[in-house]
């Protein structure tokens, strides 16, 4: 356990349901008992699991090698095939570890050796075209069908048009998947998986709410772990379960007054995406600067509300169309300052990713703009989702480090929290959805 | 005995230790090269600084360390930011709404500051030696030049040579290109210096009056005046420019101390 930091109980809960999900793709994959379908993360995962898939999140694995810090080792197995190592550091270190014969599931999951096989991949684009690609690499090495929805990027406004083009995409993949399936497709059965995901996404938006309270009982470190249900489990039960465990432990800590962290003397937002291979060494800096980083864009990505069960393809296209990292400058500058005000933050971490430009919102004078706007310091550091030979460590603290002194500066000089007044009453029912 | 305030300051290639008084008025400063041993540079800035200031070691009340070895002075009560420590040092020259251009050994860093002096925003280049002293210590060994010729022959150059790489390794290459083509090596070195810039000046907006602090502006105060014509503003280097961030260590001490 990391010094000073509190571990969430419910942790050993969720290991438990990630272990079951994981084993069961394994022996699904083993003994070809059940059909598999790879899915971008935020892809069209209701309509899989509602035809019977089994549904692996590649993003996922990539993640789990950044984590694990396999990354750096396989991403030149990925460069040496002809992929850039200045795409998305996922793609490479996920494709790096397949050429290379090496999974962190083999780790954390006795008896499972490889990831497990699709009979399809499916992909949404509505993050970025290097899933695309990524995917297509699988289809071409493997020869399973890749099928896809491409969805408009920079969206401003979510216009009927919008959404339909991509719910029309969405219902156009039913007669490829249900050939694959092999069973029919009944709408009844995706009301039903859209009725679980957004029952997963009320519940996950309610976790990340919590940390608006003060001090917050939930770091962005906490939750860039506790998010893997809402990814990997949306649409089935045990993500609507786990998360009921989380939010009661959280309540209770509520309840207590208790922070994540001893002390809370400052309360940032984290931008873009978290140094995987880096999350306990970040975590044990800021808690030894008493400074909570305690909600994030990343985090909510993983909400969707307009899910509606009547109304599944349309409904699904608008919540997947209006993700954050999909939408227009102006729209996510919107977001960033409601959330801001909403969780009271006192300073703004942008991660400029360098592989991940699509996450990385601080390349067109972002930063500048809502700091002069807001009043909210702002720090930009250099790294990467996955690849740590484009980190450095020692900078990352001297940033940090001088970052936390300026906030105490500017504390002891006319201080003033965004929104002072704003009761934990009001942040409950503020919507954190983009 | 007068009580006294220490600053150490240890970056990648020198370590530098500035006492004050008081009353904040600089007694003594000390230099030695960091090396490898950070403690033992740390012990030797500060001896040479109480041997200049012509004080005895007894009068020290507080030390503040700072640089990239800060964690490595066990003798000093309190660490701060060398960011934070340049902007006081600094402050403490100029009390005035300031931005700060500090070239490193390393690094480089802005940093601004208003008119109470606090700080409002800074900026560390990104992981390269681009627009570092590295880079230029990396050209001189390549070119054979001793280190502390580059001011007067980049001065000495009759034509401001454009060098258009990021890359210290690909910059290399470009200069070796140069020669070949019969370049002269002022020219050269003017070209490097502009090259240190570009990386510079792209990090930030850097109005009238900005102030140029490190060892790279120390020993080559001639970088500025080109910075002067390629930005088209009137720059400031401050007293003992590389020893500012040290001074404003010194100055930390002097307020954690004098509590």
């Amino acid at each position: 356990m990391t010094k000073g930091r509190k571990e969430l109980k419910a942790a050993a809960v969720m290991q438990k349901i990630m272990g079951s999900y994981f084993y069961e793709l394994n022996e699904a994959a083993t003994n070809k008992t059940k059909k598999i379908a790879w899915c971008s993360s935020v892809g069209p995962a209701e309509i899989l699991r509602a035809l019977g898939f089994l549904v692996y999140f590649p993003e996922n694995h990539g993640a789990m090698l950044g984590a694990t810090r396999l990354a750096s080792e396989v991403i030149p197995y990925a460069v040496s095939e002809g992929y850039s190592p200045d795409i998305c550091s996922y793609l490479t270190s996920d494709i790096g570890a397949y050429l290379k014969g090496v999974t962190p599931l083999a780790r954390s999951y006795p008896g499972i050796e490889k990831v497990p096989r699709p009979d399809v991949l499916v992909y949404n684009t509505n993050q970025c075209r290097d899933v695309q690609d990524w995917f297509f690499w699988y289809g071409r090495r493997l020869k399973v069908p890749v099928l896809g929805i491409h969805t408009p990027r920079g969206v401003r406004e979510l216009k009927k048009e919008v959404v339909q083009s991509v719910a029309q995409q969405m219902e156009e993949l039913i007669p490829p998947l249900t050939e694959i399936a092999g069973r029919p497709f009944d709408i009844d059965e995706l009301r039903e998986v859209v009725t679980s995901s957004l029952a997963c996404s009320k519940m996950w938006e309610e976790v990340l709410k919590t940390a608006a309270h003060k001090p917050s009982p939930l770091t962005f470190f906490d939750a860039t772990i506790h998010m893997g249900p809402a990814v990997v489990l949306r649409g089935l039960n045990e993500a609507v379960d786990y998360y009921k465990v989380l939010l009661t432990e959280l309540h209770e800590r509520v309840r207590r007054k208790e922070g994540a962290l001893e002390e809370e003397r400052f309360r940032l937002y984290w931008e873009g995406m978290p140094i995987w291979g880096r999350l306990r060494s970040h975590a044990e800096l800021f808690f030894s600067l008493k400074a909570c980083v305690l909600a994030s864009t990343y985090c909510n990505s993983w909400i969707f509300e307009d899910f509606d069960p009547q109304d599944p393809f349309y409904s699904m296209a608008k919540a997947y169309t209006g993700i954050f990292i999909c939408r227009a400058e102006e729209e996510k500058e919107r977001y960033l300052k409601a959330m801001w005000q909403l969780f009271s933050i006192d300073g703004v971490i942008y991660h400029d990713s360098k592989t991940c430009p699509n996450n990385a919102n601080c390349r067109y004078g972002m930063p500048r703009r809502l700091e002069m706007e807001t009043g909210v310091p702002a720090l930009v550091i250099n790294g990467d989702l996955n690849d740590l030979r484009l980190f450095s460590d020692e900078q990352f603290k001297t940033n940090v480090q001088a970052f936390i002194e300026q906030l105490e500066e500017k504390k002891e000089n006319t201080y003033g929290a965004l929104d002072e007044s704003r009761t934990n009453a009001e942040n409950e029912r503020q919507k954190i959805t983009p | 005995m007068a009580t006294l305030f220490a600053g150490i300051d240890i970056g990648s290639w020198q370590t530098k230790a500035a006492l004050v008084d008081e009353e904040g008025k600089i007694v003594g400063l000390g230099l030695c090269r960091s090396g490898t041993d950070f403690q033992g540079a740390a012990k030797r800035s500060l001896a040479i600084a109480l041997l200049a200031g012509k004080v005895k070691r007894e009068a020290l009340a507080y030390t503040v360390a700072t640089g990239l070895g800060r964690e490595n002075v066990s003798f000093a009560q309190g660490t701060k930011t060398e960011i934070s420590c340049q902007g006081k040092g600094c402050y403490h020259f100029f009390p005035e709404e300031i931005t700060i251009v500090d070239i490193g050994g390393q690094d480089s860093k802005i940093i601004k500051l208003n008119d109470r002096g606090l700080r409002t925003a800074f900026k560390m280049n990104r992981k390269c030696a681009a627009g570092t002293g590295a880079f230029l210590e990396e050209m001189a060994r390549r070119l054979e030049i001793p280190l502390e010729n580059l001011d007067a022959l980049a001065r000495g150059a009759e034509k401001n040579l454009e060098l258009g790489s990021f890359c210290t390794v690909f910059t290399a290459t470009e200069v070796l290109e140069k020669i070949r083509q019969g370049e002269r090596i002022p020219n050269i070195v003017r070209g490097l210096f502009l090259s240190v810039i570009k990386r510079v000046i792209e990090m930030d907006t850097l109005p009238h009056g900005t102030l140029w602090t490190g060892g790279v502006v120390a020993h080559n105060p001639f970088l500025v005046a080109l910075a002067e014509e390629r930005v088209g503003a009137k720059f400031r280097i401050p007293p003992h420019p590389q020893f500012t961030c040290a001074i404003g260590a010194a100055l930390y001490a002097r307020e954690r101390g004098g509590e």
